[in-house]
């Protein structure tokens, strides 16, 4: 009875994806780096909710309505999902360009500028395009050597270019874009009410308990609720406001990152291309258009050479060298343009390997392209019975 | 006895399976030595996923325009179709909101779905169209949906093209 095992350590492509972003669950979890903020938040939000649950549901359900508990935990899984959701996906990162495709644009500035004079500053890389009968300026990105697209901007915390940038949000650990930002809309309105809920309720419940011991009485039976009206007192007024801020930017079809600089303000006859121009479409667009999938394919297998035997030990270097044949050589005349902006991170292809964090308790599962090439099986096991 | 041929056969797929492996390698490789002309998006109508059909002037040798700008049309038709604001991404957006959007864990969203059916398309047009022209589509979801890019190869994609998709019917 013999068996025959060829197993083969798997790279998947979250391993070597340039930028700053930190990975989990074996690339099905994707946040930005610091994500100190995003546990402050979640302590938070747990926190409160806990206390809410253990010193003010008891008495209300019994004296008031037992709805009221079964609400607020409802309130408080919606909460957290939406959260955990904003965090954890793919925020509409673009890929860099691989050698091939980054050559070809280098071609095509360089035909674009004609001929730059020895000392003189060659002119600033922007390609105009008309959307809506409006001029719209694309900008070149030396860090992801593409023109990005309109509405994508390079945010300098996770290092990658974010189709519909919004913004970084620090209480999220994670950028806020074209894939997530109905979700990030989602967390802000539903915290809000969250908020409120546990607000108003907290002055009904002490209100109600103040009739029957007092209110000194009150306070000691339940102290979390000090704590709790405290914390809901300030979040309100900073995630009510955020979510009135946000109404309105869906409204007019706008980002964060737009409104700050003035994109569409309004000075030079400049209007926004992409609006509508009715609220209710605007709203339509943004938040029921349809989810709008991974480009990044983070759980895709790198393909590895075969012929070259590679040891199968923990570290991803091993199959730097050997993995990825379509970045090896290129037929292109296009000398590189030297520019002061590319770090050494975006060289061809394969950028440093990303940090692998602790895992976290939620998976989401990854809503990866199919790619038509095939996939080399992890094991492949023989045996005979 | 049985066994030791059901054996056997196990062993001859397994080593199919790695030579077909090796075939895509080498399909990949020879694409990545060859020319690469990109096909841009175009942003006319705004953000959504729309393809330039402007015939680049570096395929004039190797293929008819109005293949090429039938292919363009179809990919664009398609995208156009996963991005529609109707009545079916409302209801799939407020079936999933009602429940917090966990049923994303279990069922796969339209978009993915077409995307699916544009990586076949992509396929059967290489199979038939590109391939004996010594061309490769590949698909614009590789490239972060920013360009579909035509391979140019003097070798032969055609015959390992084959080769590959014969090996696949076997499996």
């Amino acid at each position: 009875m013999s068996a025959v095992m060829i197993t083969r350590k798997v790279t998947r492509k979250w391993e070597k994806l340039p930028g700053k972003n930190t990975f989990c669950c074996d690339g099905r979890v994707m946040m930005g780096r610091q994500k100190g903020v995003f546990y402050l938040t979640l302590f938070l939000i747990v926190g409160t909710c806990s206390l809410f649950f253990a010193f003010e549901c008891p008495y209300l359900a019994v004296h008031l309505s037992p709805a009221i508990p079964v609400f607020a935990v409802l309130l408080f899984v919606f909460v957290m999902a939406m959260l955990l959701r904003t965090s954890f996906s793919d925020p509409g990162v673009l890929p860099r360009a691989l050698p091939e495709e980054a050559n070809f644009i280098e071609m095509e500035i360089e035909a674009a500028n004609g001929n730059v004079m020895a000392g003189q500053r060659p002119p600033p890389r922007i390609k105009n395009v008309q959307i809506n009968n409006q001029i719209v300026k694309l900008k070149y990105c030396y860090t992801c050597k593409i023109f990005r697209p309109p509405r994508a901007s390079h945010c300098s915390i996770c290092d990658n270019c974010v189709d519909r940038f919004d913004h970084h949000c620090p209480w999220v650990g994670n950028c806020v874009g074209k894939r997530n930002y109905r979700y990030f809309y989602l967390f802000t309105l539903s915290l809000s009410l969250l908020t409120i809920y546990i607000f108003a309720f907290n002055i009904v419940h002490v209100v109600l308990r103040s009739v029957d011991s007092g209110f000194v009485n009150t306070i000691k039976e339940t102290p979390g609720t000090v704590l709790e009206v405290l914390v809901c007192f300030f979040t309100l007024w900073s995630v009510v406001g955020l979510t009135g801020f946000h109404t309105y930017l869906i409204s007019l079809n706008q980002t964060t990152n737009e409104d700050i600089k003035g994109s569409w303000s309004g000075k030079n006859r400049v209007q926004n291309p992409y609006s509508h121009k009715s609220i209710i479409k605007n709203c339509c667009e943004v938040l029921c258009s349809p989810t709008y999938p991974s480009v990044l394919d983070r759980r895709g297998v790198m393909l590895e050479d075969l012929s070259s035997p590679t040891p199968s030990d923990a570290s991803a270097a091993s199959t730097h060298q050997s993995s990825n044949p379509v970045s090896q050589t290129t037929k292109s005349s296009a000398p590189l343009i030297p520019n002061e902006h590319t770090p050494d991170e975006a060289k061809p292809g394969i950028g440093s390997g990303t940090q692998k964090s602790t895992s976290s308790p939620k998976e989401e599962k990854p809503p990866s392209p199919t790619s038509p090439n095939a996939v080399a099986p992890a094991v492949i096991k023989e045996s005979s019975h | 006895m049985f066994t030791r041929e059901k054996q056997g056969f196990e062993r001859k797929k397994l080593m199919h399976c790695l030579q077909c492996f090796h075939n895509l390698q080498e399909l990949r490789h020879s694409a990545s030595l060859a020319t690469k002309v990109f096909i841009q998006r175009d942003y006319r109508d705004g953000t959504i996923c729309k393809f330039q059909t402007k015939f680049p002037a570096e395929l004039d040798s190797r293929i008819e325009r109005s293949l090429f700008e039938e292919t363009l049309k179809t990919l664009n038709c398609y995208y156009a179709e996963a991005e529609k604001i109707g009545g079916q991404s409302y209801l799939e957006g407020c079936l999933a909101c009602a429940t917090a959007y966990i049923i994303f864990l279990c069922m796969e969203t339209r978009y993915e779905m077409i995307l699916k059916k544009i990586s076949m398309y992509i396929q059967e047009q290489n199979e038939k169209i590109y391939a004996p022209r010594g061309l490769l589509l590949t698909d614009p979801v590789e490239r972060g949906m920013r360009v579909v890019s035509f391979a140019k190869s003097q070798d032969g994609f055609l015959k390992r093209w084959h080769h590959l998709e014969r090996a696949k019917h076997d499996l």
